[in-house]
């Protein structure tokens, strides 16, 4: 019997019990549906996140005070030590090591901005004009902070979107003065829109010198030291040469935190990335019930089949022959079961991608081979016993039944 | 052709032992028309089967065109099912979802022959059997006549040298029953070795060798020149 006569046959089978073929095919693309859209959602919410920190920057290292201590209460407040101030030489000392390519000290604080009669709280950052770069961030109009030493609080900022926006309406923003707490600030650039990036909101933002923002906040000490790393493999190095010169410069005491932006992103990409494997799983056991209700079906079909067989068997099919149509049965039923549970799956999850806009949904290529390779092979191991079965009839039986 | 050396068949019934044949020996000849009678459960069935290789023997040894078939294995013995013999049966076996055309063309299908060739040998043969209008019917659409010519017609298709038929008339009203007997009997003409299980004495005597069993032996072996 060649190949396409078994095809034809089994389709034949399949399509003489109508009802019993579409709720089989029904329960099969309902499992590989769910594997996919799970799938999609879990891989979604993966790149969301991983679109998120790249966004960040590139090559990031940061520096942050205090060391994180995963044992309980801080010992440093227990004893009456509080973690050193980063100040901005340390940030400036760590362009000693070469593997570092530039830094951006940051202080963040509250302050009032005014212009004319508006008046805006606003988010104040005190940086370097490195931190353009470092950030990825874009202007819109003028430029970025001046190169000047950092110590010097030259009186210039430059404003986020939405603050400009805000506070000058239609007026021309660039080189007009801002108050801001109790002293003035030429404007000399204004950023581009960005929108939200893991929490901060550059729209709301006002950037001056670091100096500046000293005097403001009335405080020397940093939030954060971003570090950018001369190459991906120099990541390792420069976070290394911080610890290091940051314990130097603090009596030996490890009492700074570096992060690599690699490891965070690492971290949340393998948590995801988990997560998604486990609903996916969890969705691929409904697949092995899927299964275990085609080995059902079959074994009833063996059963109320039997004179058939007994009659193919007499025709001259051997036992092989027998197994091998119980198998073709098997395998189109479960290959159209899950092409329709992928095309089922993929509207899904264009739908809900029509719903979130913001999620990149989309099943991993490997994902959609995994539901169709289950699918298909859980319908062909499932029927391994009931093809057996039927190949293992009793002709003399199978026939002498009425 | 067909040569039994002292063949039997034991069944296990529960704990106990069945002889549904006991010793056997029986030569058949190539274009002898052979009736075989008895009353139930005298092994005639059972006899069938084994010359159909639908059963294997218990003890003893079984020759096909001088082939000893005992010992060969399932595949082999479906080969030498498919290529040599036919099966007529009372309740004529048709698989239900299949037109008459396509139940005539199981045996080619299940032999791989090419569908060109295939369709040629089923026209001629619902042709013959005057079943030609037939042909795209399902066998509950069809009378239990055209039933059992269906059969017939797939029994022959392969061109067979054995033809089984156990019963072929038992689930037909008289006269085509007859009509179903002359198809048979035509076939013998043709040189095929008919073997026919019955009841019937009327039917069984029609045979130029009657064959009759008791309790798992052959009692009696009538020639009869027809």
């Amino acid at each position: 019997m060649n190949l396409a006569d078994i095809l034809r046959f089994a389709s034949g089978s399949l399509r003489g019990a109508r009802t019993r073929t579409l709720l089989m095919m029904l329960a099969m693309s309902i499992g590989v549906a769910a594997v996919v859209i799970l799938t999609a959602l879990g891989e979604g919410a993966r790149r969301y996140v991983v679109n998120q920190f790249s966004s960040l920057g590139s090559n990031l290292v940061i520096v942050l005070p205090g060391r994180s201590e995963t044992a309980g209460a801080m010992p440093g407040m227990l004893l009456g030590q509080t973690p050193r101030d980063v100040v901005l030489d340390d940030a400036l000392a760590l362009l000693r090591s070469a593997s570092i390519l530039r830094i951006a000290p940051l202080i963040v604080g509250a302050a009032q901005a005014s212009h004319d009669a508006r008046n805006r709280e606003v988010v104040l950052l005190g940086s370097t004009p490195e931190l353009l770069e470092i950030r990825h961030m874009e202007l819109a109009q003028g430029r970025f902070l001046p190169e000047t030493d950092p110590h010097t609080a030259t009186p210039v900022c430059v404003l986020g979107a939405k603050i400009r926006r805000e506070l000058f309406g239609p007026e021309p923003a660039v080189g007009a003065w801002l108050r801001i707490g109790d002293r003035r600030f030429r404007v000399i650039g204004v950023l581009a829109s960005q929108g939200e990036s893991m929490g901060m909101n550059t729209d709301n933002l006002v950037i001056v010198p670091v100096a500046s923002a000293h005097m403001l906040l009335n405080t020397q000490a940093l939030f954060r030291i971003l570090i950018e790393a001369k190459s991906r493999d120099s990541i390792a190095g420069a976070q290394r040469d911080a610890e290091q010169i940051m314990m130097e410069r603090h009596g030996g005491e490890r009492d700074v935190t570096v992060i690599t932006q690699d490891a965070v992103l690492a971290t949340f990409d393998r948590i995801l990335r988990a997560l998604t494997l486990a609903v996916g799983g969890i969705a691929a056991i409904s697949l092995s019930v899927a299964g275990i209700l085609i080995m059902n079906v079959m074994l009833i079909a063996v059963a109320q089949r039997t004179q058939e067989i007994g009659l193919l068997k007499a025709l001259g099919a051997p036992p092989a022959e027998i197994r091998r149509l119980f198998f073709a049965e098997a395998a189109l039923l479960s290959m159209v079961g899950s092409l329709l549970g992928l095309v089922l799956g993929e509207i899904g999850s264009a739908i809900i991608g029509l719903a979130y806009p913001a999620l990149p949904v989309a099943a991993p290529w490997w994902a959609v081979l995994a539901a169709f390779g289950t699918a298909l092979g859980t319908g062909i191991l499932f029927s391994v016993w009931p093809a057996r079965r039927a190949a293992q009839l009793d002709p003399v039986m199978a026939l002498a039944r009425r | 052709m067909i040569e039994f050396a002292d063949v039997s068949r034991i069944f296990m019934v529960g704990e106990q032992e069945v002889s549904a044949l006991r010793n056997i020996n029986l030569n058949l000849a190539a274009g002898e028309y052979v009736s075989i009678m008895g009353p139930s459960g005298s092994g005639k069935s059972t006899l069938l089967n084994l010359i159909g290789l639908l059963d294997r023997p218990s003890a003893g040894i079984y020759r096909l065109d001088d082939l000893d078939v005992t010992t060969l294995d399932d595949e082999q013995q479906a080969r030498v099912r498919r290529e040599k013999i036919g099966f007529v049966f009372q309740f004529f076996h048709l698989v239900p979802r299949l037109s008459a055309a396509t139940n005539i063309e199981l045996p080619l299908i299940l032999g791989g022959v090419p569908a060109e060739q295939r369709k040629e040998r089923v026209a001629q043969l619902l042709q013959n059997y005057g079943l030609t209008d037939r042909a795209h019917h399902r066998p509950d659409q069809l009378s239990g006549g055209q039933r059992q010519r269906v059969a017939i017609a797939r029994a022959t298709i392969m061109q067979p040298a054995v033809l089984l038929a156990d019963e072929p008339t038992g689930n037909l009203d008289q006269t085509t029953g007859k009509e179903v007997m002359g198809l048979l009997e035509n076939l013998v003409g043709q040189g095929v070795t008919l073997v026919l299980v019955t009841h019937d004495p009327a039917l069984g005597q029609r045979a130029s060798r009657q064959l009759r069993m008791v309790d798992g032996q052959i009692v009696s072996d009538i020639r009869q020149n027809s």
